[in-house]
């Protein structure tokens, strides 16, 4: 049994998973699965500098910092617990590029020749770390959700702005992998 | 403990008007809000943090806060990622419907409430920003916190970061268009 739960999930057990988490939350206790606000809630709850963005009672909204809270520990417990002692499997064509980056290292769900401590420290790691989590931020707000609450709860509720979203999100991220990130990578 | 009648109207406040009451500026601009009126405790939250656990093992387990997989997401050269997704919003449509058609309660007893979405162009210019930085830290909001769960303690500066993005949306939000 543990070797099973050990091994990676594959997509048809992850997916319907994830999905159940919509009913789940609304079902609780009548909340929308979004996790991008929990940004909004820390900036509210931190910082917020009189910006009517973030004059409102963040406590009511609690409920997504416990939620984010329980995603971090549970990434705790599938590593450390349930964790996966083998190589992470990677398609044969990113490994043959990533390789020219001088990217080799597949120990890790991520790559460590990317994201490390010792990586911040060049440029191509501040890049990535930095610039490359103040655009999530800064988009997912501008975009008034991110994969959760558009992707996976807007359009399970039918809402075509989600879809817009959605195809944004997509379109970004294939511009970025297939025509920006090379440049990135070969810093 | 007591259910105040929804009396808010959404539809008709103009966009940058939206501090007059405390729950559309929450909504403003956020896709998860809470709906309930009921006044809990805080500890009432922790099944919150168990269901999050849940889901953060999902997320490590099919490794869909991988760098890799969402690499060979954009490459084309694997289908795992939209198989997840796919799979999760069939799953998540199906159960909206059902909690649309029998007007299921929660187990609080409210009955559960969805809001229709409006459209500005922020879905589309902030889409694309996310995408980009999606496609570069290949980590969604959820994904940086399972990753910080990981070992992976750097992210912490990416989530911190994303943090400072959202708060200079919020800083600028007037000036950009929507």
């Amino acid at each position: 049994m543990l070797e099973i739960l050990q091994k990676p999930w594959p997509w048809y057990v992850a997916g319907p998973l994830i999905g159940l988490t919509v009913p789940a939350l609304l079902l609780i206790g009548n909340k929308s699965f979004g996790i991008s606000s929990s940004l909004r809630h820390v900036c509210a709850a931190c910082l917020p500098a009189n910006i009517p963005f973030f004059k409102y009672d963040w406590k009511k909204e609690i409920w997504n910092l416990f939620f984010v809270a329980g995603i971090l520990l549970g990434g705790f417990i599938a590593t450390y617990l349930l964790g996966n002692p083998e190589q992470i499997v990677v398609a044969e064509t990113l490994k043959t590029d990533l390789a020219q980056y001088g990217v080799t290292n597949y120990e890790s769900i991520l790559p460590i020749d990317l994201f490390s401590w010792p990586a911040l420290l060049t440029l191509r790691g501040f890049i990535m770390m930095v610039f490359g989590g103040f655009l999530v931020g800064f988009g997912t707000r501008y975009a008034g959700g991110c994969t959760s609450g558009h992707a996976i709860m807007g359009l399970s509720n039918l809402q075509w702005p989600s879809l817009v979203a959605t195809c944004c999100f997509m379109a970004g991220g294939f511009i970025m992998v297939n025509l920006i990130l090379p440049f990135i990578l070969s810093l | 403990m007591s259910i105040k009648t929804s009396t808010i109207a959404t539809e008709t406040v103009p966009f940058v008007k939206m501090q007059d009451t405390d729950y559309e500026v929450r909504a403003d601009h956020a896709m998860c809000v809470n709906k309930s009126e009921l006044d809990k405790p805080v500890t009432s939250n922790i099944k919150y943090g168990l269901l999050g656990i849940l889901f953060g093992i999902v997320f490590v387990k099919a490794e869909i806060i991988s760098w890799f997989r969402i690499q060979e997401m954009f490459r084309l050269e694997s289908f795992h990622m939209y198989g997840v997704i796919g799979s999760a919003v069939i799953v998540g449509m199906i159960s909206v419907f059902l909690i649309k058609r029998y007007n299921a309660r929660s187990m609080e007893g409210e009955k559960i409430q969805l809001d229709d979405k409006k459209f500005n162009k922020g879905q589309i210019y902030g889409g694309l920003i996310f995408g980009l930085g999606w496609g570069i830290t290949g980590a969604c909001p959820g994904p940086l916190f399972a990753q910080i769960g990981t070992g992976a303690t750097v992210i912490i500066v990416t989530l911190l970061s994303a943090i400072a993005g959202t708060w200079v949306y919020g800083r600028f939000r007037e000036k950009l268009p929507h």
